[in-house]
């Protein structure tokens, strides 16, 4: 994660809705680069891990090769895609 | 320690040793061209309010939310950021992304901070205020690795201390290097940790919701070997397309 070094605030001194606005902002903001960023397909295979999980549970053997499976193709997927982002 | 708690030793120290060698870099540039107390002075204070963060989100989280309910949620945090290191390592390693390279990091920051105005001699708020940010941003990453991770097994304790342990040894290798951290192979760290907190991220998803992992804390060595043999195997694939290596990253 790359911060922005300088982040100047504004002239208006003790406006404290903007002040809470802009930390509210700052706070989704973090959040979102932190679970979606530039890879949302990696969240959203996440979220079906976790849904396969809950439904595989009561099955014993199946769930033990079926998460880890999907998370290994979502990875390898997501990769494979990245190829071509650069830097 | 059992199994588990040796694996959550190493990837938090190795998530703290990554992100504290970044936020280090930005500690430097700040401590050169705007004075170290200002600097130091603005990374102590960063450290003290991740400390209480910690304790602050995780201790309430370990005390009244259910335990499967958290495991499943820590899970999945972990999982999204395990599986985004994962990618992230493996595509740098493979040349389809910059290698983050601290010694430009270093350049760019400096540069930017010598055009910010005239030093002041005894507090400078620049430089507290850049070291601070530093600090603060890098290490929010490790207090959602320490919280997660320490709640999830009820070793907020020792998650913390084996964080603390990676800044202070990169803080102290780092005041003695100075200037050499391109030498740290950053990469093949934040791959090791993103095996870690994916295999970490599977293993809690599958608890919470109920899976019954063979051999219980031992699964979570074969998902640590699943994906270390996965990434063998995908980083010199992705390498057979790679176009050209790729440049550094200064930022």
């Amino acid at each position: 994660m790359a911060p922005p070094l300088l982040a100047r605030t504004g002239g208006d001194g003790g406006d404290v809705t903007a002040i809470l606005a802009r930390g509210l902002r700052a706070f989704g903001r973090f959040w979102w680069d932190f679970l979606v960023g530039d890879t949302p397909e990696l969240f959203v295979a996440t979220l079906v891990v976790v849904g396969i999980a809950f439904l595989l549970a009561p099955l014993h053997v199946l769930p033990v090769v079926v998460v880890p499976a999907v998370v290994v193709l979502a990875v390898v997927v997501s990769a494979a895609r990245g190829r071509h982002d650069r830097p | 320690m059992k199994t588990s708690e040796w694996i959550l030793v190493l990837a938090v120290f190795g998530a703290s040793a990554v992100e504290m060698v970044e936020a280090l870099t930005i500690v430097l540039a700040a401590g050169t061209t705007r004075g170290w107390r200002s600097a130091l002075e603005g990374a102590g204070t960063a450290v003290v309010v991740l400390g209480a963060l910690v304790l602050l989100v995780g201790v309430p989280l370990i005390r009244y939310v259910p335990i499967d309910a958290l495991r499943v949620v820590v899970g999945a945090l972990l999982l999204s950021l395990g599986l985004n290191w994962l990618r992230k390592a493996w595509l740098r390693a493979s040349g389809h992304k910059a290698i983050h390279d601290e010694d430009k990091i270093y350049a760019a920051t400096v540069a930017e901070l010598a055009a910010d105005g005239p030093v002041r001699p005894q507090r400078d708020a620049v430089g507290f205020a850049v070291a601070f940010k530093g600090v603060f941003l890098e290490g929010t990453e490790v207090v959602l690795i320490v919280i997660s991770l320490g709640a999830s097994q009820g070793r907020l304790g020792l998650a913390s201390v084996a964080a603390a342990a990676a800044a202070v040894l990169v803080f102290g290798v780092g005041a003695l290097v100075a200037r050499q951290l391109s030498t740290v192979p950053e990469n093949l760290i934040k791959l090791t940790v993103g095996v870690m907190l994916t295999s970490f991220g599977v293993f809690w998803v599958g608890e919470g919701a109920g899976v019954h992992w063979p051999g219980s804390d031992l699964f979570l060595l074969a998902l640590v070997a699943l994906f270390a043999a996965l990434s063998a195997l995908v980083i010199p694939w992705l390498r057979r397309s790679s176009p050209a290596p790729a440049a550094t990253a200064a930022t």
